[in-house]
Order: C-alpha cells, then structure tokens, then sequence
C-alpha cells in the first residue's frame, strides 16, 4: 500500500509545467488534488515514472462570471470552494446542489474540479453534471489552447480526449436558461460512498408551461455519463404530466447502459434508474414553477 | 528515482525541515518521521478516515497526501487538541465520558473531522452530524455514542456555563 517511486516536479508556472509534459508526457501524470490518483498508486495500480504537480498554479484557481452570464471554474479550484461560493448556487444551481455528494469535506477539501473531470470516473458526479450543463473545456499545451464540449470529451472509463501533453485549464458553464429547473440524485448505501446510479435533470418549459427541453444525464449507468437523449425528447413540446414522467423514466431505464456489479445488477440500476427520474423531473418542474411565479 | 526533497512545514505549531522522498505519505512522515503516532493509518486509500489531519486548518486524508506536498503548509494532528498531559479537548473528553470509543483506533481520525465541523455547526442535528462522520469508519461503537459525543460536546461549546461542574 505505498506508491512506486517516482520523481517529483513542482512548477511554480503553467508554461513550465506544460514543457514538462510536453518533454515527458508519455510517462508523466498530471498531480491536482490527488484524491483519486494517489489511492492507485497506493495500490500501485498506477506508477507514473514523473508527477507533475500543479499545485502551486494559483492562476488555475479561480470562479468568475463569465460576460454570457454563465461561470468559469479554473480546473485547480478546490470542490469545497465550488461548494460554499455564492456565485456558483446563483448561476448553476444544479452543480452547487450536487457538490456535496462527492465522497466527504475531507476529500472535498482536496480534490479539485478539473481533476475529476480528468480522471473520467463515470460513477464520478461532475463528468456528469458538465454534460448535463453543456459545459466546454478549455485544455492547454505548449502550442496553445483547444476547446472541447463535454460530451465529447469524455470517451470511455477513465479515458478522455485530453492528450498526453495537455492539461485541463479551465471550465465554461454557459448561463442557465430562463424558466428551468434542476434537480441532481442519487441513490449510494451510505452518504459519499459511490451511487449505484444518479441523475441530473434540467427541464426548461415556455411560455404556455410546455416543455422545451429536457435533459437527462446519468452517472453509474455505463463507461462515461450516460445522455437519455430519447427520454428527454418524449418530454420535448408536452406538458410535464405524470403520465409524461412515467414514460420518460421508463424509456430513460432502457437507454442506459449499466454495469452489474458488487452493490447492484443491472437490472436493479435500472429499476433505480427509473425511480429517480420519476422523482428528479417532478423536482426540475416544481422548481421552474417556483422560479416563474416568484 | 529515490532522490530525496526538502520540505519545511509547521507541525502542531512548531516547524519542521526534512528530506522526503517523494512517494513518502503524509501519514508515514508524520508518524516515521516526527514521531507523531496519533495519526492512525486504516486503509491507505481514502476510505476510513483513521488518517484525518488539520491540512491548513482543514481535514483531509493524510494517507492520500504527499509529505512533499506539505512544504510551506500547516498540519494539525490529534496531539495538539488536548491542552496539557491529564487534561483532555472538550470533544474528547465528551468522547470519553459518553462512550464514544472503544478501541481507540478511528477516535483519532474522528476528531479531527468533528473539530472544525463543531467551529462550523455550533448546534448540529443529529442528521447534520452523521453526514460529517460519513466519511470515518468505526468498527466498534455502531456510531452511536459518537453522535452523542457530539452532542454533548456541542451543548457545551454552546453554554459551558450551564453544563460545567
């Protein structure tokens, strides 16, 4: 239960950091918080030759309003700020109702938010919450700078776009849509244990209180944060009815893709699926509700 | 590979210089290297608790720390709660008086999450509380009397006049 050895580089600037990787990227990791990086060389089912860690990047430790209204999360800016910061409950409630059912404040404390969207858990919430926000990453190297949506950014377990010269800069979350509501739920034994499924849903109605558009985006329901885009769009120009729901979280329990294992089967992920949709939609509109009549 | 780094940090107060190798844990530095033995190390992966530390004035897991990444930082461990010898920090001395350990290994990684969660929450509900020791295991007391622990010690922050003597 100890680490490999390793050499240890701590750059005090992002362009000495980025000439680290692009000199060694093939055998570097990239140390953020570390919350789940170290846990596997502990195991050593890592053992990275070169930790580059970027600590001491303050630059990449930031949360703005960004000019289009929405918000700007520097990939080294702790999940407890993320958590406690006015700015994220006002303009994405649903990330800030989502942040405290990441694991426990201890690792909170630590662990950052471009560093889970790196790590590309899909029983992890943020890779989940940044699809489900249409988020966009901004990831840097020696050459300079490429954006990349979250949706495609996360290709398979633990597997993502970024190359091995890159690093996570910085995330934009575009501003919430008028008239929409959130919810964020999951279903985990014990309170910050991972969930054996959770749902993010965004429900967006118009004027008449008809549904414009829906989301859905599932964690723990396949190898990166599942979309029922096909859920969502049986909701899309209808009113938001029980009966929608029922069949919205019955179409949404088929789309996923979930795995069995320890804690629960397929079949059972799916059963939770269904149930939380259910619950996380009636959330979404009972929230625009409250939202549109003040 | 095993080349070795210079660290200095404030232990408890007080400063220390060492060399590290990298890979050395927090955890393991602490207890190896200064001799703190408070700090307990459970799992080693992030998941008990035992290892909680003050990084900074915040708990985090000391078992997925890197001692080199403590340079320039501040650590509290367990032993600097209580004021003297004999004398014990309120919340372990409501830990004692209400059962809230029995073998001892996980009080340690407890308090140090209970600390600044009590600086905090001054007047927690039990459900308050038992979310915050979600992340600390204990194989012994079935949790209980750590939630009344934490009570305890809690009503007293609040009216040490009241409950003293």
């Amino acid at each position: 239960m100890k680490p490999a050895p390793f050499e240890y580089q701590a750059p005090s600037s992002l362009d000495a950091a980025l000439d680290l990787l692009s000199d060694r990227g093939g055998d570097a990791k990239v140390l953020a918080g570390g919350q789940s990086l170290i846990p596997v060389m502990n195991f050593r089912l890592a053992e990275p030759a070169l930790l580059v860690d970027i600590n001491k990047l303050a630059e990449l430790d930031f949360i703005r309003r960004s000019a289009d209204g929405g918000l700007e999360v520097g990939a080294l800016t702790r999940q407890r700020r993320v958590e406690r910061d006015p700015l994220v409950a006002e303009a994405a409630p649903l990330l800030h109702e989502t942040i405290p059912f990441i694991a426990h404040p201890q690792i909170r404390n630590r662990g950052t938010f471009g560093g889970s969207l790196a790590h590309a858990d899909p029983a992890a919430e943020l890779p989940a919450i940044a699809v489900a926000l249409r988020a966009r990453f901004r990831l840097r190297k020696a050459g300079g700078d490429r954006w990349v949506n979250a949706a495609d950014f996360f290709g398979g377990l633990f597997t993502t776009s970024l190359e091995p010269d890159e690093i996570l800069v910085e995330v934009a979350i575009p501003p919430m849509p008028a008239h929409t509501g959130w919810s964020f739920l999951e279903i985990a034994r014990r309170h910050g244990d991972y969930a054996q499924i959770g749902v993010a849903a965004l429900v967006t109605l118009d004027d008449a209180g008809l549904c414009r558009e829906a989301r859905l985006v599932y964690l723990s329901a396949g190898d990166v944060p599942i979309e029922a885009r096909e859920a969502a769009g049986l909701l899309a120009g209808q009113e938001i009815s029980p009966e929608a729901i029922t069949a919205a979280a019955e179409k949404a329990a088929q789309e996923i893709r979930p795995f069995s294992d320890l804690h629960a089967t397929a079949d059972f992920k799916r059963h939770l699926a269904r149930v939380i949709t259910g619950r996380a939609l009636r959330k979404a509109v009972e929230r625009v509700n409250g939202r549109t009549t003040g | 590979m095993n080349e070795s780094y210079k660290v200095s940090l404030t232990v408890n107060g007080q400063a220390y210089e060492r060399e590290v190798e990298p890979r050395l844990l927090l955890s393991d530095f602490l207890r190896h290297d200064l001799g703190l033995t408070g700090t307990h190390v459970g799992c080693e992966h992030g998941v008990c608790g035992a290892c909680t530390v003050l990084f900074d004035g915040e708990p985090v897991r000391s078992c997925i720390l890197f001692a080199v990444q403590a340079d320039g930082h501040a650590v509290t461990t367990v032993e600097a709660l209580a004021p003297g010898p004999e004398q014990l920090h309120p919340l372990q001395q409501a830990f004692w008086e209400c059962h809230g350990l029995q073998c001892g290994f996980c009080t340690p990684g407890f308090l140090m999450t209970l600390v600044p969660f009590l600086e905090e929450n001054p007047d927690p509900s039990e459900d308050e509380i038992r979310h915050a020791i979600s992340g600390n295991l204990c194989r012994c007391t079935g949790y209980q009397h750590i939630v009344d622990a934490v009570k305890l010690a809690a009503e007293r922050r609040r009216a040490p006049a009241e409950t003293e003597g």
